[in-house]
């Protein structure tokens, strides 16, 4: 995919959630109630026209190939590149969904096995040196002392000791 | 005169409690390291590292906060010089010379130039800060409703008028974050509005940290993912020999290039309080002026040490300078306070003028804190320098993950709601997706702060003038600030026209 097509894509996408948006303020007045001043629906509905007309702006852009984007017939994410940001995105994406099934503690230690070693290609001692420091670290600063219990997931019953010392 | 000195010595007070103290000396070690490590700058630190603060009261959270602001300037040229890859976009005219100082072999004088220079920048700007911060405020008093959207407006035009990107995207970013912001519930009528594709997470709005966290934490991590791809992850560190004698020869050496200091710091401060404008252009301006400034021109480009000072001590200056809009009109002058600004509402303060009043103590601990981590920020630099150059040896591959995981229990932490990690990846990843083509996205952060400070401003406008927009135009303060607005707003479309006529003669 060229970057030339990739900016009409995303010009388009943006506009329809911009339409989307219009209509959804539609759902709170967006004239003027007497007395009350504008509708709850006018900031947004008239904000998210203004996003419309930009993203017709871009799109007009487009079509005269005018600027260095619209015009450009580079690949927009080269193959190595994809391959690169992927792989971070989608175990990002993995990590998050683990959170409410096997908790923070499960899924932190994966992301960074995953990163240390077969992203990062760094030593097994070093691996396992921080993925056992930081989830202590961050168990100890942000559920001890700033009080934020983070998600757990089924690992909720192993945290009670723990909360029993330490809360 | 003498009641600022006096408040300041209040400030200061404040400000060597132990704990604001060693809030100022970590905040200013962690932003050197941010500012030092290439792609991390300090709006990222600023955004990564926010819910950090809830641990600490308003006037210790804003210290360290500022801190990390302030050295990641002084960072910035630390690998601009050593890599050759500016630090922080702020830092990009430091590379300019600094890189062949560093290739000759002169990369101490380099560093010590930025550090001194930046220094110079930061006490000069926070010392005109002083004076002008309060009677500024003071006039602030007197706005009401009208007067302080028309400063919005101001703004937000400034970005578009200035911002040098695509007007339609740059306006797109901005109504986009406004958009955002207006997610949750009216805040008049009390109903739940903008509740999309009906997903009860967005019934307590979006909080402008998942999108400050999503764009310049995830975002700007998978960018720099990409360039680590790009250029193979290989480490160009130049070698530095740093010794006390050569560092004293290196300061004796700096006394001649006081003029060229001198103006990027008045210049890089008044850059700096223009809301598009701030540290990154402040920087390339004052190394052009610095240019045309010196009797030796042609030495520019090739290690001329001038061209280290002018740029280090615009981007200092810009970052106190763009603090204050932010404390004295509610009305951020940069991205990074931009979320600053986000932190105060979350700390339960309401910006804008009414602060100075209000919360004195809580201004004047963050101006004292600037002078002290100003001084604080050029000591460990200096002292430093060998250690952060180690620092840089260290493995993109170490730093990711672990930034990744402070953004993700960051986005989780303000609201306690696996939505909002969920919506601050979307946003990370669609905004780095966009940044890709160039779409402007630090308007977007900034509208989605003041979103819930302009809505209401606009609305009670409008009820007072019953609905009739002269009420922008017809106030004493309100109708210049608007005109202005307008005039920058329809900056681009003149020098369309500008342009159109030019070409035409010729």
């Amino acid at each position: 995919m060229t970057v030339r097509t990739a900016e009409f894509l995303m010009a388009l996408m943006m506009g329809a959630f911009s339409i989307y948006l219009m209509y959804k303020s539609t759902e709170l007045p967006v004239g003027w109630i007497e007395d009350e001043g504008p509708g709850g629906g006018t900031w947004p509905f008239w904000l998210a026209t203004i996003m419309l007309i930009s993203c017709v702006g871009i799109l007009f852009n487009w079509v005269r190939k005018h600027g260095p984007i619209a015009s450009s017939n580079k690949i927009y994410i080269e193959a190595h590149v994809l391959m690169d940001v992927l792989a971070v995105a989608v175990a990002l994406i993995v990590t998050v969904g683990l959170f409410s099934v096997i908790g923070i503690y499960g899924s932190l230690p994966l992301f960074l096995i995953f990163y240390l070693r077969i992203l990062g290609k760094h030593s097994w001692q070093l691996t396992a040196t921080l993925t056992v420091l930081i989830p202590v670290v961050i168990f100890y600063f942000f559920e001890i002392t700033l009080k934020i219990i983070l998600p757990k997931g089924l690992t909720e019953p192993l945290f009670l000791p723990l909360y029993k010392m330490f809360l | 005169m003498f009641e600022i000195l006096g408040l300041l010595g209040n400030g200061f007070l404040t400000v060597f409690e132990p704990l604001n103290l060693a809030l100022i000396v970590g905040g200013c070690a962690l932003g050197l390291f941010i500012g030092a490590m290439p792609g991390l700058g300090s709006v990222n630190g600023v955004a990564i590292l926010l819910p950090l603060t809830f641990l600490v009261p308003p006037t210790g959270a804003i210290i360290f906060l500022a801190a990390i602001y302030y050295g990641a300037m002084y960072g910035g040229a630390i690998s601009s010089i050593m890599l050759g890859i500016p630090g922080a976009s702020t830092a990009v005219a430091t590379t300019f010379d600094g890189r062949p100082l560093a290739k000759q072999g002169l990369a101490d004088k380099a560093l010590t130039a930025a550090a001194v220079a930046s220094f110079i920048g930061g006490s000069i700007s926070v010392i005109l800060f002083t004076f002008f911060a309060p009677p500024l405020a003071h006039i602030a008093l007197v706005f009401g409703a009208p007067e302080e959207f028309a400063l919005m407006m101001l703004a937000f035009a400034t970005f578009v008028g200035l911002g040098g990107d695509d007007i339609f995207k740059t306006i797109f970013s901005i109504a986009i974050g406004l958009v955002l912001s207006a997610i949750g519930f009216d805040i008049i009528s009390g109903e739940p509005r903008l509740v999309l594709w009906d997903i009860t997470g967005f019934l307590h709005g979006i909080n402008f940290l998942v999108l400050a966290i999503g764009i310049y934490g995830i975002g700007e991590m998978l960018w720099t993912v990409e360039e680590n791809a790009l250029g193979g992850g290989k480490s160009m560190l130049s070698e530095a020999t740093v010794t006390v004698a050569r560092t004293m020869k290196n300061l004796k050496e700096l006394v001649t290039t006081w003029k060229t200091m001198l103006m990027g710091s008045v210049l890089g401060y008044f850059v700096g309080i223009l809301p598009a404008a701030g540290a990154t252009p402040g920087s390339l301006m004052a190394y052009g002026i610095a240019k045309q400034m010196s009797k030796e021109p042609e030495k520019f480009g090739k290690g001329a040490v001038e061209g280290v000072c002018a740029p280090e001590a615009a981007n200092n200056a810009a970052s106190t300078g763009s603090m204050l809009p932010m404390l004295t009109l509610g009305i951020p002058g940069s991205p990074t306070t931009a979320i600053l600004l986000g932190g105060m509402v979350i700390w339960g303060l309401e910006p804008g003028p009414r602060l100075f009043t209000d919360h004195s103590e809580f201004v004047w601990g963050l101006i004292a804190s600037l002078y002290a981590a100003n001084l604080f920020a050029v000591i460990i630099n200096i002292a430093f320098i060998p250690v952060f150059i180690q620092i840089l040896k260290t493995p993109f591959t170490i730093l990711a993950p672990v930034i990744f995981i402070l953004c993700l229990i960051g986005g989780y932490a303000p609201t306690q709601d696996m939505h909002d990690v969920w919506l601050m990846l979307v946003f990370g990843i669609v905004g780095y997706l966009m940044r890709k083509l160039d779409y402007p996205l630090a308007p977007a952060v900034l509208a989605i702060v003041l979103g819930p400070l302009a809505e209401p401003a606009l609305r009670q406008s409008l009820i007072i003038s019953d609905g009739s927009f002269a009420i922008f135009f017809n106030r004493t303060y309100a109708g210049p600030i608007m005109i202005a607005a307008l005039l920058l707003l329809f900056l681009p479309l003149f020098k369309i026209i500008y342009d159109k006529i030019r070409n035409k003669q010729s």
